[in-house]
């Protein structure tokens, strides 16, 4: 008899309200495989693995683990019964130590000390078992993004899961610490782990998984031999009709130049300089990417460009005015016709405690139409929002309801109509299309590009080389704060570009 | 981490709160039980006492009407994502204010001097209130220190001028003269007399209509208008705030004012309304039960309203009841308000997760 699936999901149903989260959901995951599940934003995926971790309660069906039918009541019955869950936000406490955070919850007793000799020992085991070393005595705060998830995945191997789930592993990571996590994903593989790969990167699915699932609307669509399918095949499922991969971009006209940085130095909020001495110009009508790898002084760049943080030296020249002499604030920068879509859109485009029409006014809340003198007319806000979210095709179109309840493509639709829509002359735009699924990113490319063709001058900052190739019309890239090299498109490629991000300067193209 | 707790709206505003108050009262009357009282009856005679006569009512309202004021205050910088626990030294501050413009002026008629000791209380209200907002945003010490250390300042600051300068001369007690009738901000049953109502005497004045201006307002400024916006903004996710170009100093000093101001205005019912003079400790502890009532309204007008007729009721209903049950004392009572903020403030989770349970399960059996 062949082996029992890893895991039967059997007829799963779970409503919230209105929102028919998960409908009929049956999935089988064989063990020792990689299965992957793609879709949109708002598929479903998240509430499944909720389910499947013991946060929910289905409503309906019921769950196979190894053959053994189980009803998960919550994340500790979960863990008992072998399965792990890395979060896309990491469950860390940024100031204990490495060893400290993975023993937290099964300390067991009242002395620490046994357990975390135990601990340690088995930490060495693992690291030895499967090259997967952390520093157990390493602060949390101390180590890159790329080693909290390693000490996430430790937590759930410590714990002696054999199933893995790990929701969007890779959004906060560079590509070389997501080809570690790969390489790592298929150690644990051969070794007999089930590993659960929740994404909407299509490219990681057909780079590693053994099977994939296309999630839409609450619905399982299809499930895939990933040696038997292809991207293009798996974004159809996904959107429910034909996705358009290569955009269709016309070239450039650059007009007149917009913005002119000028040796510009930012530093942090603790004082050290991050940015040295940058300068490139922006023309009108044309796509400036700005490539490198994240932490490399671009966010920094963005936030003194948008005047929300004063440079240490140097100018910001747009059409003639010095921003920097000028100690023009965020407000009026705005008003000249600097718009900003910021890197991290809850953390700062948007407020998600707000109504979405609340947050689609955020930094316009001065308009003179939105109200007469002091006052803000809820009406108008209403008004103003519902257009846009219909211009953009924001779902649900529902400018009442709070923003934290979009899913991710919707809420970057939101904070993208609300700047386009005022009319940029310079866009800064960071990271566009960060935890967006496939359908929004081309919706989100093709305005980029209508507005360019419209005359703004636009900076993308991205880490998603592919992005920077596709749409801009030059490349700079920058390492460690200083600018690295310019390329056009035509000219480079993702080998070249990635030297550069690395720091190695003025090689052979 | 668990499943988020949810429970409907409408829920969250009545039948929480309502909980915390039955299971309040289940506890306090688990208390009278205990020092040998018939728990049923202290809760009739509690009720009785607020609600059942004319002049029960009114001094309902009339201690409502504090509670109003420094919940409104406690709810406005709260939006603004400050934490003012100074309502007692503004509403102090207040008082001063009120009676440093009615001793100079009190020789002018109603109708000037009034709303200049207004004006007074919410002036110098205001200003205890923008020195720690000023000093958390040039100086970064936190409005929660300095909020408190102000609640001691003022108190030692009307002190000494009570005894020291403005005090009545010739008097051993530390308060001011009393005012003329002109600073006498008109009782409620003199107010309605003059329309022609006849309703039982009480100290309920119309700094209770003022009350409902202020919240009124209060729902206005924050709900309504451009700066009201910019200051939940701030609340709710300053790095929003700072990237919409909001002023963070700015909109920080200004709500600690407003707040302040709204604290202020306490004196108006104590001072201006009640006791015509200025005396110490009028404050009495309104500012810091402001908090609980904050709390238990969510920081709403409409809920602060409701939390502060509730509260108003304990107060005027334990004093009744004190007189009819001696064993239970005036204490007790406090204790009963502590276990409403107790069970509305502190343990409000506690209450949700089985509310959202039941939700849960009805749903369940709906669908």
């Amino acid at each position: 008899m062949a082996q029992a699936p890893a895991i039967d999901l059997i007829g799963i149903e779970k409503r919230f309200g209105d929102v028919h989260a998960n409908q009929d959901v049956t999935l089988s995951v064989a063990q020792g495989s990689i299965h992957g599940i793609v879709g949109e934003n708002g598929a479903g995926k998240s509430t499944l693995m909720s389910i499947l971790y013991g946060f929910y309660e289905a409503d309906r069906g019921s769950i196979r683990i190894n053959g053994q039918s189980v009803i998960i009541r919550s994340p500790k019955h979960a863990i008992a019964l072998g399965i792990g869950m890395v979060h896309q936000h990491f469950m860390l406490i940024d100031t204990l130590s490495v060893l400290d955070n993975i023993m937290l919850g099964a300390e067991e007793g009242w002395r620490l000390a046994p357990a975390s000799t135990a601990l340690r020992a088995k930490l060495k085991r693992i690291a030895d078992d499967y090259g997967l070393a952390v520093d157990p005595d390493a602060l949390i705060d101390d180590l890159p993004v790329g080693l909290q998830q390693r000490v996430e995945i430790l937590k759930a191997l410590v714990r002696d899961a054999q199933i893995l789930i790990l929701d969007e592993p890779t959004a906060v990571l560079t590509p070389d610490e997501a080809d570690q996590l790969f390489a790592l994903l298929r150690v644990l593989r051969d070794e007999g782990k089930t590993i659960l790969l929740i994404t909407h990167k299509l490219e990681e699915i057909m780079h590693v998984t053994d099977h994939v699932s296309v999630m839409r609307r609450g619905a399982l669509i299809a499930t895939f031999e990933t040696a038997n399918t292809s991207a293009p095949e798996l974004a159809e499922a996904m959107v429910g009709r034909p996705v358009l991969f290569d955009l269709v971009k016309g070239p450039s006209n650059p007009g007149v130049e917009r913005l002119v940085v000028d040796q510009l130095s930012v530093c942090d909020l603790h004082g050290n300089e991050r940015v040295h001495g940058v300068s490139f110009t922006i023309r009108a009508g044309e796509i400036l990417g700005l490539a490198g790898v994240s932490g490399n002084g671009q966010s920094d760049l963005l936030e003194a460009l948008a005047g929300l943080r004063a440079p240490k030296a140097g100018h910001i020249v747009l059409d003639g005015v010095d921003l920097v002499t000028a100690r023009a604030n965020p407000s009026q920068r705005r008003a000249m016709g600097l718009l900003h879509i910021p890197e991290d859109r809850l953390k700062m485009g948007l407020v998600p405690s707000f109504s979405a029409a609340e947050s689609m006014i955020l930094g316009f809340q001065s308009d003179e139409d939105l109200g007469l003198g002091p006052l803000l007319d809820p009406a108008c806000v209403l008004n103003f929002a519902g257009d846009q979210m219909r211009k953009f095709d924001v779902r649900p179109q529902a400018p009442d309801l709070k923003t934290s309840k979009f899913s991710g493509g919707n809420q970057q639709k939101l904070v993208l109509a609300r700047e386009i829509e005022h009319h940029p002359k310079v866009l800064l735009v960071g990271q566009p299309t960060r935890g967006v699924d496939v359908g929004a990113i081309e919706f989100i490319h093709k305005r980029l590009i209508a507005l360019r063709d419209a005359g703004v001058a636009i900076l993308l900052v991205s880490v998603e080389l592919s992005e920077i190739l596709s749409l801009s019309d030059r490349i700079i890239v920058m390492c460690d704060g200083v600018i690295t090299g310019e390329r056009t498109p035509q000219t480079t490629h993702e080998r070249d570009l990635g030297l550069l991000m690395a720091g190695v300067k003025d090689h052979a193209a | 981490m668990s499943a988020p707790i949810e429970v409907p709206k409408w829920a969250d505003v009545t039948l929480v709160p309502a909980l915390a108050v039955i299971l309040a009262f289940l506890v306090a009357g688990s208390v009278v039980i205990g020092i040998g009282e018939n728990p049923v009856r202290a809760s009739i005679l509690l009720v009785q006492g607020a609600f059942g006569s004319g002049e029960g009512i009114g001094y309902t309202l009339y201690y409502a009407t504090n509670f109003i004021f420094t919940g409104l205050a406690v709810a406005f910088a709260f939006h603004a994502g400050l934490f003012n626990i100074g309502g007692e030294g503004q509403a102090t501050m207040g008082g001063l204010g009120a009676a440093l413009i009615c001793l100079q002026f009190d020789f002018l008629p109603w109708y000037l001097v009034l709303p200049l000791a207004i004006l007074g209380a919410m002036a110098m209200g205001a200003l205890w209130a923008f020195i720690p907002g000023y000093l958390q945003v040039k100086r970064g010490s936190h409005v929660v220190i300095t909020t408190i250390m102000f609640n001691f300042l003022a108190a030692t600051l009307v002190v000494y001028l009570l005894v020291n300068v403005i005090g009545k001369p010739g008097s051993m007690s530390p308060e001011t003269r009393g005012f003329s009738p002109s600073a006498h901000m008109p009782f409620m049953h003199e107010a309605l007399a003059v329309l022609g109502i006849t309703i039982p005497k009480s100290p309920l004045n119309l700094s209770f209509v003022l009350a409902l201006l202020a919240s009124y307002g209060v729902w206005l400024i924050l709900w309504r208008t451009r700066y009201g916006y910019e200051a939940r903004t701030l609340g709710a996710n300053p790095s929003a705030a700072h990237y919409a170009g909001i002023s963070v100093p700015r909109v920080t000093m200004s709500a600690m004012a407003v707040s302040g101001a709204l604290a202020g205005l306490l004196a108006t019912n104590e001072i201006l309304g009640v006791q015509g003079r200025l005396l110490l400790e009028f404050s009495s502890g309104y500012g810091f039960i402001g908090i609980a009532v904050a709390l238990m309204g969510r920081a709403h007008p409409v809920g602060i309203f409701l939390a502060s007729i509730l509260f108003g009721a304990l107060y005027q209903g334990g004093t009744e009841l004190s007189f009819e049950m001696p064993l239970v004392t005036r204490d007790m009572i406090v204790a009963i308000s502590g276990l409403v903020v107790l069970f509305a403030g502190a343990l409000d989770m506690v209450m949700r997760r089985p509310v959202a349970f039941l939700f849960r399960v009805f749903h369940k059996e709906e669908a």
